[in-house]
């Protein structure tokens, strides 16, 4: 991966020139027979995935109103041509959204529309031919599905969607895309993304509570199939081992503590990511989330607090209520959802995000925090794209971007924000989220991390900022990535419970 | 005879269009949303989102936060063509509501907006690169149907007028099932030919992005996916199958 280097800064806001076919090629590594087969999916290409691609595409038109609705809307009016981190990057033009979308629009014309069906060339209507599937499978996973472009489109047309439906036709005919399906069939099989087993998680949380006495001399614990806990953690499964994702582990188990939380995790559904929105498939999605319901039910918990994670608390916010009942306001005669809501405690908010949780209680004056412990810090927050995007906190609109950074400011003294086009609703997406954080697509994650790069860069060069903080899994692990090519300290990204855990007085005092 | 022809087309498009329309709308409003996807942050009440898709579909309220020129171009064609088409209200009006008679002279105004909206888009069509590429063929045709139409009826307005009683006659007598004589006037058979053209295509077409924004998830639906319980009908047979 030596080749692989960062482009250059733009000089803002400059919208770059179009170098057709420059991520032409093959896209990332294809799954393996045995993978996709774990899922349920064709080992490989089917024979008449013509055909079938077409019978998916139409079935999926009549399960989901956008997309019908955004392969209808679009007029071609190029709002969304130069929001894309993928475009800005890379020039391709097929990574603009509005040709991302064409690149499927254009076969609904040609086989759900008349004008397409009679007049083709007129309307850019084309047959789903084998090199048509190839430019999907390769640009369809060019999206982090971050949503940026659904912003600032009249119509709210969201090449999320688009670009999820694309892969569920493409993994109906068998040519589903290595990483994602692979993940999935890990949190299938052993409960997380990552594979990691009970006693190995088991292991890890011992340790972790060593080091905190070892540091602190408190006795943080780190539970795990507690039946009975008030809450029960969903994270997501990198908390458990990487950098610097466990420092903001040990944050949450220390506001645990000073709030004299009964909280567990699980060892069956050890997981908050879910890769089956990446690849738009509901029956995965829904299986996936339903892990929680089971823990939940299992573990006869009160609450339910998801970990820093963006995706996972689009999916968690927004999805859960729909998929395994954690929410609230189930029909009277709804049993699925209802047997789940009845045990929750709804003087809570369910699922609830961890920085709603700690900024609950800051409010509440139950954390002590010596902020001059994070003055080796001067920091500023990138908004991660499904929580600014795909969810809320709190109870207003908003809230997602105001209550991490009243975190912040309330554990650390030095706070920046970046470029107010970059952040927020408008944040950029880190690079390597939606199902591409994978090394066979890191020369793309390098590219689509520049808007980002840029104005990190701005804010270290005029306010000297050396920390970034997120509050996703994705953000972290690619940032700590791409950093260095940019000649960033990788050790410059964190968790915003990173910041909680370094500054927070535990036990002392009392 | 030409007037009887235009008569059988004007009945045969407007028929086309209400239902080709209905149809869509039917579909659209019948095609079922099975997860919460409102673009965030998004309003939390039910008010809050009439009140954004009202911000939406009088200002452009997203258009105006991605790109002003596009926006600029794009209002004043669409806000020029809301005020003509009610100008247009006094061919069907007998007597002409009142008013529909004090905005006669916006209406011209408003036509002339309404080209230069056009023309500021298609100039961005032609000559933006990114949106150059993106472009079909039926993109630019659509705008030089636009334009057209636009066109023609300002020169009727200003250069060759046109006998707009008899037009007014023709109409009211459409309305009655009556086919009356149309003027012979090159510039009103054009315009009226490309109107006709117009109310064809709109069902077909990338038009639907009028009906099809009230539809859409992004936009239309409330921020309150933990407070209520959202489930489609087939989602929820996947319950009932457990």
């Amino acid at each position: 991966m030596a080749d692989i280097t960062a482009p250059a800064y733009r000089i803002i806001p400059i919208v770059p020139a179009l170098k057709p076919g420059a991520m032409e090629g093959k896209g990332p590594f294809v799954a393996s027979d045995k993978i996709n087969e774990a899922i349920g999916f064709p080992g490989q290409l089917v024979e008449d995935w013509h055909d079938k691609a077409i019978a998916k595409m139409g079935d999926l038109l009549s399960k989901y109103r956008s997309l019908k609705v955004y392969m209808d809307a679009c007029v071609h009016c190029g709002a969304c041509s130069d929001k894309c981190h993928y475009f800005i990057g890379t020039q391709d033009p097929k990574n603009m959204p509005v040709a991302r979308q064409d690149l499927m629009r254009s076969v609904y014309r040609r086989y759900f529309t008349l004008p397409g069906k009679l007049f083709p060339k007129l309307v850019g209507a084309r047959d789903l031919t084998r090199e048509v599937l190839d430019e999907w499978y390769n640009y369809f996973n060019q999206c982090s599905e971050c949503r940026r472009c659904s912003v600032f489109c009249p119509y709210g047309i969201d090449t999320a969607e688009v670009t999820m439906a694309a892969r569920e036709i493409l993994d109906s005919v068998g040519y589903g895309q290595k990483y994602s399906n692979e993940i999935i069939g890990k949190v299938h099989k052993i409960g997380n993304n990552l594979g990691l087993p009970g006693p190995a998680l088991r292991d890890t949380l011992e340790g972790l509570e060593e080091d905190v006495k070892d540091a602190t001399g408190i006795d943080v614990k780190f539970p795990m199939d507690v039946k009975g806990a008030e809450v029960l953690l969903i994270t997501p499964s990198a908390d458990f081992f990487a950098e610097p994702h466990i420092d903001s582990l040990i944050g949450y188990a220390k506001v645990f503590h000073a709030t004299g939380t009964s909280w567990t995790l699980s060892s069956m559904s050890s997981e908050a990511g879910n890769f089956g929105m990446f690849i738009g498939n509901y029956d995965q999605l829904r299986t996936i989330a339903m892990r929680i319901r089971q823990a939940a039910l299992e573990l006869g918990v009160k609450r339910i607090v998801v970990g820093e994670c963006g995706h996972a608390w689009r999916v968690a916010y927004s999805f859960w209520n729909t998929l395994n009942g954690v929410g609230d306001g189930a029909d009277a005669d709804d049993k699925f959802a209802q047997m789940l809501q009845k045990q929750l405690d709804h003087r809570y908010k369910q699922p609830m995000h961890i920085c709603e949780f700690t900024w609950d209680a800051i409010q509440a004056g139950t954390l002590t925090f010596d902020k001059t412990k994070n003055d080796k810090h001067i920091i500023t927050f990138h908004d991660s794209c499904n929580v600014a995007r795909g969810s809320r906190m709190g109870d207003y609109a908003g809230g997602q971007f105001e209550i991490p950074r009243n975190i912040i400011k309330a554990c650390a003294n030095n706070f920046v924000e970046m470029d107010p086009r970059t952040t927020r609703e408008q944040t950029f997406c880190c690079g390597g989220g939606g199902g591409l954080l994978t090394d066979d697509l890191l020369d793309l994650r390098v590219k689509g991390a520049l808007p980002r790069m840029e104005v990190l860069q701005q804010v270290k060069d005029e306010q000297g900022v050396n920390f970034m903080a997120t509050i996703c899994a994705i953000c972290k692990a690619q940032f700590t990535k791409v950093l260095p090519i940019y000649g960033f300290e990788r050790k410059m990204v964190g968790g915003v419970h990173q910041l909680v855990s370094n500054a927070i007085i535990l036990g002392e005092d009392k | 005879m030409a007037s009887i022809v235009f008569g059988v087309v004007f009945y045969l498009a407007t028929l086309l269009f209400v239902v080709g329309l209905l149809y869509r709308i039917k579909t659209y409003a019948s095609t079922p949303a099975p997860l919460k996807i409102p673009t965030t942050p998004a309003p939390i009440t039910k008010g809050g989102v009439v009140l954004r898709m009202a911000r939406e579909v009088l200002f452009f309220e997203s258009l105006f936060k991605a790109n002003l020129w596009i926006w600029s171009a794009g209002w004043l064609f669409h806000a020029g063509l809301a005020l003509v088409t009610l100008r247009h209200l006094r061919y069907f009006t007998e007597p002409v509501w009142g008013w529909i008679a004090f905005m006669q002279p916006f209406g011209i105004y408003a036509g002339i907006a309404m080209l230069m909206g056009l023309c500021g888009l298609w100039a961005r069509r032609l000559f933006v690169e990114r949106i150059r590429y993106i472009s079909t063929p039926s993109d630019h045709l659509m705008l030089v149907l636009l334009i057209g139409i636009t066109g023609t009826g300002l020169l009727m307005q200003f250069v060759a007028h046109t006998d707009v009683i008899a037009v007014k006659g023709f109409f009211i007598g459409l309305m009655h099932l009556n086919i009356l004589m149309l003027p012979a006037d090159l510039l009103l058979i054009v315009h009226l030919s490309l109107v006709v053209s117009l109310l064809v295509v709109f069902p077909f077409s990338k038009l639907l992005h009028a009906p099809g924004v009230f539809f859409s998830p992004t936009r239309n639906q409330t921020d309150n996916p933990r407070e209520k319980r959202h489930l489609s009908d087939w989602a929820a047979k996947l319950e009932s199958e457990k």
